[in-house]
């Protein structure tokens, strides 16, 4: 059923690289290794999952790869183009362009409404409020809350909200998604609804990188990275991927 | 057991002061400066008796000093009245000076002139009101002696030629004295020349006369037929000095009387003296309100600023099994030691600045020195210290009671509120601007307070300027050209009003901008992570400081006229031009921007993940 791939073996050209990442924090005796010397290939609608237990550069890896944090050493290459070095005004263009974020903690704001919230980075990279907001109406529609656009976060249940963040992570028709523990909040019901959410996604060909310590989560990707210490310890090809019976593959229905 | 409580209060109250530096060190500014504009306008209060007492020992003041007109007619020679050897010898009378010839002159010199009181007297000493020499040395033929205020006035010092009325004389010496009020308020109390006739019909008015002495056959030369000795000067001195004002009004013949004597007590000179500081203190309550209004807004955006921080450790507190109690405790506990260190700092500071101020200038010997600091102007600026503590106490109490525990982990206690038009408005706006707009609409009374900061600066430099215009117009100026020291002074007052004002609304802008960096880092976290730069999240941050003080600066133009008016003596007001208040409200803006910057920049330095990291919940 599995077959382990090395980071050269991907297939095609890969949208996401990294090679030699490191980060680090403290010194001396107080260093600690978040991430630790990782090799990444991420192809173009590949959808890849990192598991691991808590702490051991998961969530670090993933803003890494979002540049949301700067590494210590190493290359990201995003789309060909290396992105690790770039200063804080192309970074910001790169998570408005190319990256979208999806977070455990859902982080909408809560003054604004569910559409407010979607269209909100389609404001901040210059659309028009009529664009931004076409746009949004769209992606709520695409995620199943049409009929929720005008409710604020707290009227909306944890199943809800999340799909609201991953409609703002859709806005840009970003290269990559990168979902940090997308179910980490969420009952079994809820994290169904996520997963049919991005097995679309994954049908329509959007590149994931999903972080999650849930091994059923994990087994609906393509590729099943596990983590340790900082380190890449095991990489999965998984064959069924989430072009499989979802449900059943992720344990959750009948 | 009770011991044990009080230890571990004062303990995990000094850790979070040590932990959080900047701010105890904030909340330590914002009330000492509530404290010390306190504590500067209450030891004001009679600051101004002690010089004056100071110069009436060092001259020998006098109780009582009469102003006899003196004899005139065809065939009658120039001389004291006989009333003035009756009122030697008047009852309750023990010594006296005089009485001595004045009479009503030009002076001019260095191309300024002014009217001039000549006090015509003998170069021997005299036992009652011999003014103190400042420099110099006492009257001679030729040489006159300048009240020291009217000679700064002139500009002229010891050695300097001037004329009076025409006639070549030198400055021989300056000098003080208690007997009357300095320049520009010599006419403050009737008497002396502010009766006489101007020589050859000139009109001066009452603010332009000064003080002089001469020799009393210079002061006769000085006397023509259309200005002639118009009064003799006597000065009495009391067995009972606290029964001046009644000896001056059972003798006295009203204001201008002819062939009757005007008389004023020494408690009259007293608060003539005073006018100077007393002018002040109508600028500086109105200021000191002001300043005291912008202390307490920056107390209250700081203790805003630290609710959430407040809530979240009170659910610790609470989640270690502490018990609202202890939470209320350690919260007091930690606002109380910074409000007790700041009323003795802020006690320091004003009773050290009130000198300053109301230094007694020119007019008087000696300064008044450290004012003093009684127990109750203590107790006053304390009890107001510590009730800014409790209030900053009460309201996180409060919460702690009656939020759960878990709410208060997640710091959920005080969720932003929504204002749907702000929203729909500032998604048309650049994004600095929209994310400033929407920062104004999460935070809407910290907005208004922000507005009400900037309004009372920019009313206190609109009222300077106001100042300036109409003491320019010369409604306050002196009619001759001479420096009006009333007016130097004011201008002195007014400057140290504003840089108090500025700098309590430099911290307030600080506070302002810093506290809405912590209530929106997440918020702001999540602008970055979506793709604004840090310059744009920095410039909202800003933003969200500017806009509100847009209509507080431009509320603060009427208000600050309204000010001046009110603190006006003369209750007109000349409006500064329109360019002058279009600069100063920008002026204010771009400094509140830039202020607010400051803090703005700095919360953005931390990277986006590592706080979405620990906000998450």
């Amino acid at each position: 059923m599995n077959e382990t791939a090395g980071p050269e073996a991907a297939g095609g050209t890969p949208v996401l690289r990294a090679r030699g990442l490191h980060k680090h924090y403290g010194k001396d005796a107080g260093l600690v290794r978040a991430v630790d010397g990782v090799d990444l290939d991420v192809d173009a609608g590949e959808t890849v999952a990192v598991t691991g237990p808590s702490g051991c550069g998961k969530s670090t890896l993933l803003h890494l790869l979002g540049g949301l944090d700067r590494a210590s050493a190493g290359e990201i290459w995003l789309a060909g183009r290396r992105v690790d070095q770039l200063g804080e005004r192309a970074l910001a263009r790169l998570r408005r362009e190319a990256v979208g974020f999806v977070f455990q903690a859902f982080h909408l704001m809560d003054e604004l409404t569910a559409v407010e919230n979607v269209e909100l980075p389609g404001l901040l990279a210059g659309q028009s409020p009529r664009a931004a907001r076409r746009r949004a109406a769209g992606l709520l529609e695409r995620v199943g809350l049409a009929d929720r656009a005008g409710f604020l976060p707290s009227a909306l249940s944890g199943g809800q909200r999340q799909r609201v963040a991953i409609a703002r992570a859709l806005v840009a028709d970003p290269l990559v998604v990168l979902a940090d523990e997308p179910t980490g909040n969420l009952d079994s019901e809820a994290t169904l609804d996520v997963l049919r959410l991005f097995d679309s996604l994954h049908a329509a060909g959007q590149t994931l990188v999903i972080v999650t310590h849930d091994s059923r989560i994990a087994a609906t990707a393509d590729r099943l990275i596990s983590m340790r210490d900082g380190e890449f310890v095991d990489q999965t090809r998984l064959t069924g991927g989430t072009t499989g019976s979802l449900g059943t593959l992720a344990g959750l229905e009948g | 057991m009770v011991m044990g409580k009080l230890v571990l209060i004062s303990r995990l109250a000094g850790r979070d002061i040590r932990r959080h530096p900047a701010q105890a060190v904030l909340l330590l500014l914002a009330i000492t400066a509530a404290t010390a504009v306190l504590s500067l306008g209450l030891v004001l209060h009679g600051v101004t008796s002690q010089p004056y007492q100071q110069t009436r020992a060092a001259t020998n003041g006098p109780d009582v000093v009469a102003y006899l007109p003196a004899l005139h007619g065809p065939g009658v020679r120039p001389g004291p009245p006989a009333a003035a050897a009756a009122l030697a010898r008047a009852p309750g009378v023990t010594g006296h000076g005089g009485p001595y010839p004045d009479v009503w002159t030009i002076i001019r010199a260095r191309g300024l002139s002014a009217g001039a009181e000549a006090e015509g007297r003998t170069q021997a000493s005299s036992p009652i009101d011999q003014p103190k020499l400042t420099a110099g040395g006492w009257v001679r033929p030729g040489h006159v002696v300048i009240e020291r205020t009217f000679a700064d006035a002139l500009g002229v010092g010891v050695g300097d030629r001037v004329t009076l009325g025409g006639q070549a004389f030198t400055v021989g010496g300056i000098a003080v004295t208690a007997a009357v009020p300095p320049y520009p308020n010599l006419c403050q109390v009737t008497g002396g020349g502010c009766v006489g006739g101007a020589p050859g019909g000139e009109q001066v008015p009452p603010r332009d006369l000064g003080m002089i002495w001469v020799t009393e056959p210079d002061a006769l030369r000085l006397a023509t037929p259309a200005a002639p000795v118009s009064t003799y000067v006597l000065d009495l001195r009391l067995g009972d000095p606290a029964q001046a004002e009644a000896f001056a009004a059972g003798h006295s013949g009203g204001p201008g009387s002819a062939g009757l004597s005007n008389m004023v007590g020494w408690p009259d000179l007293a608060a003539a003296d005073g006018l100077l500081v007393q002018d002040e203190q109508q600028v500086l309550s109105p200021g000191a309100l002001l300043a005291a209004l912008l202390a307490v807004a920056s107390v209250a955006v700081l203790a805003g600023g630290r609710m959430a921080e407040h809530t979240r450790r009170t659910g610790l507190l609470k989640a270690a099994g502490g018990g609202p109690g202890l939470v209320a405790g350690v919260l007091l506990a930690e606002n109380l030691v910074l409000a007790l260190a700041a009323a003795a700092a802020g006690l320091l500071a004003g009773w050290l600045a009130a000198p300053l101020i109301t230094s007694p200038g020119a007019a008087l010997v000696g300064t008044p020195g450290a004012p003093s600091l009684t127990v109750p102007i203590a107790a006053e600026v304390v009890a107001v210290a510590v009730a800014v503590a409790l209030a900053a106490t009460l309201v996180p109490a409060i919460r702690a009671a009656r939020t759960s525990t878990v709410s208060a982990l997640a710091g959920v206690a005080r969720p932003p509120r929504r204002r749907a038009a702000l929203i729909a408005i500032s998604r048309r706006l650049p994004v600095p601007l929209l994310l400033g707009l929407r920062l104004v609409a999460r935070r809407p009374r910290r907005a208004i307070l922000g507005a009400a900061s900037i309004m009372i600066t920019t009313a206190g430099v609109v009222a300077v300027l106001a100042f300036h215009v109409t003491a320019d117009r010369g409604d306050q100026a002196t009619a001759s050209g001479l420096s009006d020291p009333v007016v130097i002074r004011d201008e002195q007052m007014l400057l140290v009003l504003t840089v108090v004002l500025l700098a309590l609304t430099a911290l307030n802008a600080v506070c302002a901008a810093w506290t809405t960096v912590l209530d929106t880092r997440a918020a702001s976290a999540l602008a970055r992570a979506l793709g604004a730069t840090p310059r744009q999240v920095g410039a909202g941050i800003a933003a969200a400081q500017v806009i509100p003080a847009v209509p507080g600066a431009l509320l603060g133009i009427p208000l600050g006229i309204e000010l001046f008016a009110a603190a006006s003596r003369a209750g007109r007001v000349v409006v500064p031009p329109a360019w002058w208040l279009a600069a100063a409200v920008l002026g204010v803006l771009i400094a509140a921007a830039a202020l607010a910057s400051i803090p703005a920049w700095a919360g953005t330095r931390r990277p986006a993940a590592e706080i979405l990291q620990a906000e998450m919940v």
